[in-house]
């Protein structure tokens, strides 16, 4: 009964507070809405999508779209918040069910065990496919071409490592978190807490980057401000999480998911009947685009290259345009390949299904979802890029991000102009609805490594009744959820892009060598484990920060200083009394004001310039986090830990112990 | 409540676990090294031989989108066989071991 109260409580105030909070700048907006609603913020809409922007050099190249191509996106505000409201609807619903079955420790964290592998598949998908594969990607498609199809496949991959080596022994071998899975052999104390840590960073890293995309989103889609779209899709995050746990979590993705494979299946099925159902005729039209063909040739002159009508067409299905960094591109797919299997909200996603033989059928069936969306995405990246054109889309954000919704609007509205609206308004729902279930899948990761392994294994010793650990792990989650609501606030400027490839990272040079070692691995112990997250998560978050990701002045200041330079240039060879024109003059002025402003400064964390020349660290942290955790192993071998590894062996291989004590 | 005890070491000595570790090791750890290798050729193949990339197959359709959209039927196919080979071997194997343990 307090339990229930200091929750409800602990709700009330945060949404009071909330509420309160929301007021102020609801008014601000409302002034400055209505035409310019769409174009402020798509000034800011590029880190929206942080994942793919992770890859971007900035697509500053937006440059000058054709006046006559400027496009406009505005949601029909009654309708888009209406079927925001069924969502709510639907999924508060769902919590109130959840809630009333969620009594044990294994019910929260775990919905106890009673989610089948069919479930599974569609709550991984829906954990896995953020905004930022939803709308990021088609959007590099229809900028990019065949860059951003490329940039897709190594999410899908990823998979592959999930499913052939910790999904199933995970499921056998674990209880509710990765300190479960490591502790096993290992002095369970410090290995919980160097794991919990890890299992943190990672989650934070991720739900800042989806917070600041969710409040852009909000504010770009609808027009609700920043402040008020984090806050209220806090508390939703929260009460999901708060009361209704795994169950609630489970059934948020798995709502989302289908919410997402509709409307991708139904765009591309309208993309595909504009192209007459015939693909080699729909990849003729993206070569023989005018407007592509245009796009194409601005972006290649850029490195020298002219390349005009059919060439330029093709060439949009070349790679290259996007990704000019092979090194970078490899390391980033060492991270995703590796990174997805050590994600916590990903592996504890394994700890839902009875059986091993569920675990491998849910990865199976996500592999199928995941993957089907994507390939539909190369559809609806290249039918943006023919019928919306490059420079349409750039017009509304320069990141490509709105060219789904874009699409949908228009596509519908060929059927007839409310279709254009309820589609819009559809989609816009979806990417609210994957914007909350990958917040609660992360909420809940992190309560259950703070909870679960602090709290309750190190600082309770593990003696702590069911009653005891639901009430932890209920009041974590709303302590984890008011922080990612605080920290989504504070980092409304900040680039986040950089963060959702730094998570990936971490896990996959912090958290899957460790999994992997401790499952495979006889002579694996604790300072192996220690080590290895420790080092794994350090390199990767230390690469970063010294990694071309930050902002460097001094560069800046050169970039300025040659401006200024060249418009001085021109100034001096044009005929005495002649003056620069507009354009020119406002560039010689803001070279001249950037160059002030940067000159003396330096990064975050006081470079000139930066120290490590990839954006992406995994090719050099992932190594260097096996390394520590295999030579640490040799330097501190532990006896006990080699002998217990028969027993994790024969778990993780057979499910042995773990079986009978669901069937009691 | 308490757990039963397992001789785990004579466990791992028994044939069947010797049978079922030596197969699933040398599949899943191979598998694995053959999706990455397949993987990783699409960037490092773009970024390296982009004429191989560039040659058209069907229409205008090129070997590079092929490539890259066999990425996904490798990784469903590979989905599939181990699903198969996993119902079929290593599970019935478990189920043995577990049968003569009398568990």
């Amino acid at each position: 009964m307090t339990l229930k109260k200091i929750i409800i409580a602990a709700t009330l105030t945060l949404s009071l507070a909330a509420a309160a909070f929301a007021e102020e700048p609801a008014k601000a907006t409302d002034a400055a809405a209505s035409p310019a609603a769409v174009a402020a913020p798509a000034a800011q809409g590029a880190p929206v999508l942080a994942a793919t922007a992770a890859q971007a050099p900035a697509p500053a190249a937006a440059a000058t779209p054709a006046p006559a191509k400027k496009r406009v996106l505005k949601a029909n505000k009654a309708i888009t918040i209406s079927m925001f409201a069924v969502i709510i609807g639907i999924t508060l619903c769902v919590v109130i069910w959840a809630a009333k079955q969620t009594k044990t420790a294994s019910d929260f964290y775990a919905a106890g065990g009673g989610i089948t592998g069919t479930q599974n598949g569609w709550a991984i998908a829906g954990d896995y496919m953020s905004a930022a594969s939803f709308l990021g990607i088609s959007g590099l498609i229809s900028l990019y071409g065949y860059d951003g199809f490329m940039y897709s496949v190594g999410w899908l991959v990823a998979y592959i490592t999930v499913l052939l080596i910790v999904a199933e022994p995970c499921r056998n071998a674990g209880k509710y978190t990765l300190g479960d899975i490591l502790s096993f052999r290992t002095s369970p104390k410090p290995v919980r807490a160097v794991a919990a840590l890890s299992t943190v960073a990672v989650s934070t890293f991720y739900l800042t980057a989806q917070m600041v995309g969710a409040g852009k989103l909000m504010a770009l889609l609808v027009g609700i401000p920043y402040k008020t779209s984090i806050i209220g899709v806090g508390i939703l995050m929260v009460g999901y999480v708060v009361f209704g746990g795994m169950v609630a979590t489970t059934w948020v993705q798995i709502i989302k998911a289908g919410m997402l494979m509709s409307g991708a299946f139904l765009l591309s099925v309208l993309v595909m009947a504009k192209a007459g159902f015939n693909p080699i005729g729909f990849f003729s039209s993206i070569v023989n685009s005018p407007d592509i063909q245009d796009h194409v040739s601005k972006l290649v002159l850029k490195d020298g290259i002219i390349l005009n009508g059919i060439d330029a067409g093709q060439r949009f299905l070349e790679p290259g345009l996007f990704l000019k960094a092979p090194l970078d591109q490899i390391s980033l797919g060492m991270a995703l390949v590796l990174g997805t299997a050590g994600m916590p909200h990903i592996l504890m996603r394994f700890f839902t299904v009875p059986t091993a033989q569920a675990a491998r059928k849910s990865v199976i069936i996500a592999m199928f979802l995941i993957g089907t969306f994507y390939v539909l995405t190369t559809l609806l990246g290249f039918g943006s890029a023919i019928h919306l054109t490059p420079q349409g889309i750039i017009s509304v954000d320069p990141g490509g991000n709105m060219a789904t919704l874009m699409l949908a609007q228009e596509m519908g509205a060929e059927i007839a102009p409310i279709f254009g609206d309820l589609f819009l308004a559809f989609l816009c729902a979806v990417a609210f609805a994957t914007i909350l279930a990958v917040v609660s899948g992360l909420v809940l990761a992190a309560s259950a490594a703070i909870a679960h392994d602090i709290y309750v294994n190190v600082i309770k010793d593990g003696h702590a009744d069911q009653h005891e650990q639901v009430l932890a792990a209920r009041i974590t989650s709303l302590v984890v959820g008011a922080v990612g609501i605080i920290i989504g606030i504070t980092a409304e400027n900040q680039n986040v892009a950089v963060l959702v490839a730094l998570a990936f990272a971490v896990a996959a040079s912090g958290n899957l060598p460790v999994v992997v070692l401790s499952l495979f691995w006889r002579r694996f112990n604790t300072a192996g484990v220690v080590a290895g997250l420790v080092v794994g998560t350090v390199a990767a978050i230390g690469l970063t920060l010294v990694s071309p990701n930050l902002t460097y002045p001094k560069l800046v200041a050169a970039g300025a200083q040659k401006i200024v330079v060249a418009m001085e240039k021109k100034q001096a060879a044009l005929p005495a009394g002649a003056v620069l024109d507009e354009k020119d003059l406002k560039a010689l002025e803001k070279g001249r004001k950037d160059y002030e402003a940067n000159k003396e400064g330096t990064s975050m964390v006081g470079l000139d310039k930066p120290l490590f020349a990839l954006k992406n660290p995994g090719i050099v942290s992932i190594p260097l986090g096996f390394l520590a955790a295999i030579l640490a192993c040799f330097a501190f071998p532990s006896k006990r830990s080699e002998e217990m590894f028969d027993e994790v062996y024969v778990r993780q291989n057979t499910g042995i112990g773990m079986a009978k004590a669901v069937e009691h | 409540m308490a757990e039963r005890k397992y001789d785990w070491a004579a466990i791992a000595k028994n044939p069947k676990f010797v049978e079922l570790h030596h197969r699933k090791t040398t599949f899943l750890f191979g598998w694995w090294a053959f999706s990455l290798v397949y993987y990783f050729l699409l960037p490092i193949g773009a970024a390296y031989t982009p004429d191989l990339f560039r040659i058209k197959m069907i229409g205008v359709i090129n070997f590079g989108y092929v490539f890259a959209l066999s990425q996904f039927f490798v990784s469903w196919g590979l989905a599939l066989y181990y699903a198969h080979v996993a119902n079929k071997d290593f599970d019935r194997l478990t189920r043995e071991l577990i049968d003569e343990l009398h568990i």
